[in-house]
């Protein structure tokens, strides 16, 4: 805190002050305008949090709902979690999930980005249009027409598939076996995320000069040789964020994975983290061991976001 | 032309390459055919994934105005020919989706409100004033955006439940404003600190006290910025599930998106109405595209902002 402070005080004082040093009247000012910020945050996410923290070290089930004091049994928990092999199956199914639909999202949008820069303005505008209708497409009704396209009885990717010779695919059952159901949330996954991806990256192709890549081109740089050597370090920052992004929120399909199971089971091999601690806390009603696996999610989250806080915080600085 | 002539300059200078100038511009010639060839045929390409993309969108609305015969068949109808708006009186029919809407818009509407308010004094606060604490505020929120609905549910529905406001907007709208707000500071952030604070002194120099300075000067410029956070916040609440799934058990209180996960509910126990789902998708999903287009370029900048300009 004093860094700032010092560095702000050299800078305004030679004569032409950018950000007038206003701390002098009124110290309390800013801390006023924060008060309602703060509170909300307090109430809404601050005390949750908390009271999650607490409850993980406690046992707290069902007769605890019923005002009897809640026993504190330490990492009791977490180790009943790090023993349970079910845990352990949700865990790596919700990681495998996340990591591989992110990737093939990344993959799929940097494809389409640099295919925006590669052709007309008016396929260009055709493929942007098109991208912004899926974009905006709020989450449950997405989910509501992609569970009748892959209808099974006639649904038109069952339809479409069984058209190709040799391939059997009428009523073929997409949400009733793990595979292939986790196969169709990571296809609706990547169809809701590309456009945000091909946005951005198309955004961070753009500012690459054009100066830059034809001086690469007149000292002989082949096409694949400007990608990999000029575009693709001038977009590294761009990429590295969309991706943090993408996994962070890959890990949020709690809505997505909800919606496909009403239509499909609601067996536990269909689980993710999200509806596995749904169904701990508002199921079962084990307030200690669903507050241990949030706990786990937040840690998972703040460990993977940290870094997209921190080039935020450069930002930050810079503003 | 420009490749042309950059050559021509770099010649003088380098004496090896004396036949340069020709040579980008017969290479140019050659390869203008293939070159032209692969333009068209990457345009093709763009074309056919765009109508992949966009088809589940344009699935709904054909779907929601074919009629339930034409549904049932197992050859797909893939334009609404003698289509009719019939699935939408259905959908509507029973007053559900009205009361839902109410919920929405109440909530909706309490969020947008609460969330500029608070964002914008505390937007004003960050980017106006250097303060004790200031670091360490901007970190909180950065952290508590990225936290995840799926972490912190259960607690919230803990709270919110023992404080007697399961199934009452008050208590949904709490949690919902204390998501939304963290964002919505990062991004009126920015539009505060793109106004420079001399407009301001100016003013005060002409005799404004430095609220009169701010609320005539300042504020009328950062309309744009309040408009662009008002609709990020609007559609953020208009579109949360999962909190809404637990802090909203009732039938009486359920949201837009509780209202129509309810069709899908529905389709477990019986023979579903797809015509009747996807007229109720396009209900809810229209008004959201709107606004959506609207500020589309602003989240994607406020998401990436740091990594796209430098």
């Amino acid at each position: 805190m004093t860094a700032t402070i010092t560095t702000d005080a050299v800078t305004t004082a030679p004569g032409r002050a950018s950000k007038p040093p206003r701390r002098r009247r009124g110290r309390s000012v800013p801390h006023l305008l924060l008060i309602p910020a703060v509170l909300i945050l307090l109430v809404g996410m601050g005390y949750p949090l908390v009271w999650q923290a607490v409850t993980s070290l406690q046992e707290f089930g069902i007769a605890q709902q019923f005002g009897k004091p809640a026993p504190f049994v330490g990492i009791d928990n977490y180790v009943s979690l790090a023993t349970d092999p079910d845990m352990w199956a949700v865990v790596g199914r919700s990681l495998v999930f996340c990591l591989v639909t992110a990737a093939v999202t990344l993959a799929i949008g940097i494809l389409l980005a640099v295919l925006m820069t590669a052709v007309g303005r008016a396929a260009r505008l055709t493929l942007q249009i098109s991208l912004l209708l899926a974009w905006a497409m709020p989450v449950v009704a997405a989910m509501t027409v992609w569970i009748w396209l892959f209808d099974r009885r006639r649904g038109v990717v069952n339809y479409l598939l069984d058209m190709i010779p040799g391939v059997d695919m009428n009523r073929f059952s997409w949400l009733s076996n793990p595979l292939t159901f986790f196969l169709v949330a990571s296809i609706i996954v990547v169809w809701m995320s590309v456009p945000f991806v091909a946005f951005s990256v198309y955004a961070g192709l753009t500012q690459v000069s054009d100066e830059v890549l034809e001086a690469a081109q007149l000292d002989g740089a082949s096409g694949w040789q400007r990608l990999r050597f000029v575009i693709m370090p001038m977009i590294r920052p761009v990429i590295a964020i969309v991706l943090l992004l993408q996994l962070i929120w890959d890990l949020r399909v709690f809505t997505q994975i909800t919606m496909l199971q009403d239509a499909g089971s609601k067996a536990g091999e269909f689980d993710l983290l999200g509806t596995y601690i749904y169904k701990l806390g508002a199921g079962a009603q084990d307030f200690g061991m669903a507050s241990a696996v949030s706990i786990f999610v937040l840690a998972l989250t703040l460990a993977i976001s940290w870094f997209y806080v921190r080039s935020l915080l450069k930002e930050d600085a810079q503003s | 032309m420009s490749a042309t002539t950059i050559p021509a300059v770099a010649e003088e200078r380098t004496a090896p390459a004396i036949d340069a100038p020709d040579r980008p511009r017969s290479t140019k010639l050659r390869l203008r055919p293939k070159v032209r060839a692969g333009r068209v045929l990457l345009s093709v390409l763009a074309v056919v994934i765009a109508i992949v993309w966009v088809f589940p969108v344009y699935w709904m609305v054909n779907s929601s105005l074919l009629p339930n015969r034409q549904l049932q068949s197992f050859i797909p109808t893939f334009f609404p020919i003698g289509g009719s708006l019939d699935n939408y009186g259905n959908a509507l029919a029973d007053g559900s989706f009205f009361t839902a809407l109410g919920v929405s818009l109440s909530i909706t509407l309490i969020v947008v409100f609460f969330c500029l308010l608070f964002a914008f004094l505390a937007s004003v606060a960050i980017s106006r004033f250097r303060f004790r604490g200031r670091a360490s505020f901007v970190l909180a929120v950065l952290i508590v955006q990225m936290l995840p609905a799926e972490g912190l549910f259960i607690a919230q529905y803990k709270m919110i439940s023992s404080a007697g406001l399961l199934n009452s907007i008050v208590g949904v709208s709490i949690i919902y404003t204390a998501a939304v707000v963290p964002f919505t500071i990062w991004m009126l952030r920015g539009f505060v600190a793109g106004i420079p604070a001399e407009l301001e002194e100016a003013a005060m120099v002409d005799g404004l006290s430095r609220s009169q300075a701010f609320m005539r000067i300042t504020f009328p410029l950062l309309a744009p910025g309040l408009v662009a956070s008002g609709v990020f916040a609007f559609l953020q609440a208009w579109n949360e599930f999962t909190v809404a799934l637990v802090l909203l058990p009732s039938e009486q209180m359920h949201t837009l998106p509780l209202w129509l996960r309810g069709f899908i509910q529905a389709s477990a126990t019986r023979e579903t109405d797809w015509g009747q789902v996807m007229a109720a998708s396009t209900l809810v999903a229209v008004p959201v595209i709107v606004f959506f287009l609207i500020v589309q370029g602003r989240m994607t900048s406020g998401l990436v902002s740091g990594a796209v300009k430098g």
